[in-house]
């Protein structure tokens, strides 16, 4: 339990330190305003059309593989700690388990989900 | 009383941990600068102080009186959130980390780790993944298009390197049969991990790289696209305390990479020499961090993205199954 209450405290101090740090320069930088200082810099140029456009579907598609492979990953540790024990046994499965995500991944790579150009 | 006196012990570890990390971040920035300047051949910053010492104390009282702007198309909530949130991150991250054995102070057993967690490893990943956020709310919330784009790349980069560095860390459990740090560091009393698991170091090496966005990964920051990626709008402290956070995160995985497979703070001597034999080998990785950013160009995009799906992370899974089936046979 100790552990978790030195965990909480080290959240604190760091949040602290990051409001802190933050702050400070907030009250004590100098501060003179005008609308092409607070326009979005590019470089002098004006800028055209809207920031936060539409993006290519290829960042969505890396989020969902993420997901899939992060969570397989994540199944694999509870096995890793106990490995040793489980000896062979383990081992088996765990190459059952390897080999249904490897076929997800070969099937992904020929559907092209890996390309980027 | 002895409640209180275990709490302030606590406390004081905590304190100390955060403000010598926030020192040695510091000089690692000036490290860098120094090291960076002789690699190509010229001295460095050297005007303040001597041999430039004092030049991270001038940045930061120089970055604390700049102008701190917030600009008109930027969400302001979040635009002021982000940068706190990647220092946030970055400086929670070592308190899962053992610097140290368990050293006799004042008459009591105190463990050199702030937080001597079961779950450390899970920590370290879930807490890494959080860092993420600061970098892409940064990009998003300051309403310009190379902040957005930046944002956007470092998003798909770091997730995608996550999958190879949770994959190249499971080694290390199977040969140490814990997530707790401590018990990983003590497992490696005989043999370093380096040495018996030498592919998951150099895979956690090269995702570590791409997790903290370094050269040859440096693609959300790329100065000469991006023209600085997504902190192009931050200026005054906030610009800097993503410098902080940045380097504090290096600093981390270096730590990270330390206690996973260069035996922690394990060396000859005495126990109370733990911390500096940690600290040393601690520099060694940043000076490779260092080294390889003053040697090797930026890599294309798509290249970084390919890399990581069809290269990485195929080689890890097989590295996984290989140690799996070394420690099953008994070798390991």
């Amino acid at each position: 339990m100790l552990e978790y209450v030195a965990i909480f405290v080290m959240f604190c101090l760091a949040g602290i330190i990051a409001a802190a740090i933050i702050g400070f320069s907030h009250v004590l930088g100098h501060r003179t305003k005008s609308k092409t200082k607070l326009a979005p810099y590019e470089c002098g140029m004006t800028t055209t059309g809207p920031t936060r456009r539409r993006m290519t579907i290829r960042y969505y598609i890396v989020a969902m593989l993420f997901l899939v492979f992060d969570i397989e990953i994540i199944f694999l540790y509870p096995w890793a700690v106990v490995s040793r024990r489980l000896g062979l046994f383990g081992f088996i499965e765990m190459l059952i388990f390897v080999f249904i995500l490897f076929i997800g991944y070969i099937y992904i790579w020929k559907k092209g989900a890996l390309e980027w150009e | 009383m002895e409640q209180l006196i275990t709490l302030s012990i606590m406390v004081v570890k905590n304190i100390v941990v955060v403000l010598v990390l926030m020192g040695f971040v510091a000089y690692t920035t000036l490290l860098e600068r120094k090291l960076l300047g002789r690699l190509q051949v010229r001295p460095g910053p050297n005007r303040v102080g001597p041999f430039g010492l004092l030049q991270p104390i001038a940045d930061g009282v120089k970055s604390f009186f700049k102008e701190d702007i917030i600009p008109d198309e930027a969400d302001k909530t979040l635009y002021v959130l982000a940068p706190g949130i990647s220092l946030f991150t970055a400086l929670s991250l070592f308190a899962v980390i053992p610097f140290g054995p368990t050293v006799e102070f004042l008459g009591r057993q105190v463990k050199l780790v702030v937080a001597d967690l079961d779950t450390g490893l899970l920590y370290l990943l879930a807490l890494a993944t959080l860092g993420e956020y600061g970098v892409v709310l940064g990009g998003w919330s300051s309403g310009n298009k190379y902040g957005v784009l930046g944002a956007l790349r470092a998003a798909a980069q770091m997730i995608s390197y996550e999958c190879a560095l949770g994959l190249a860390v499971i080694g290390t459990i199977i040969i140490a049969g814990s997530i707790n740090l401590s018990e990983i560091v003590n497992a490696q009393a005989g043999l370093w991990f380096i040495v018996k698991y030498p592919f998951g170091f150099i895979f956690y090496l090269v995702a570590g790289l791409a997790e903290i966005n370094r050269t040859p990964f440096d693609m959300p920051e790329s100065e000469s696209e991006l023209a600085c990626g997504f902190n192009i709008e931050y200026s005054s402290m906030k610009f800097a305390t993503f410098m902080i956070a940045e380097y504090a995160h290096m600093f981390t995985v270096a730590a990270i990479v330390t206690t996973l497979f260069l035996g922690g703070w394990m060396g000859p001597g005495p126990a109370y020499l733990g911390p500096l034999w940690f600290i040393i080998k601690v520099f060694v990785i940043i000076f490779f961090f260092i080294w390889e950013r003053g040697t090797y160009p930026r890599a294309r995009y798509d290249q970084i993205m390919q890399f990581g799906w069809k290269f990485l992370l195929p080689l890890t899974l097989l590295n996984v199954v290989v140690t799996a089936a070394l420690v099953a046979m008994g070798v390991l």
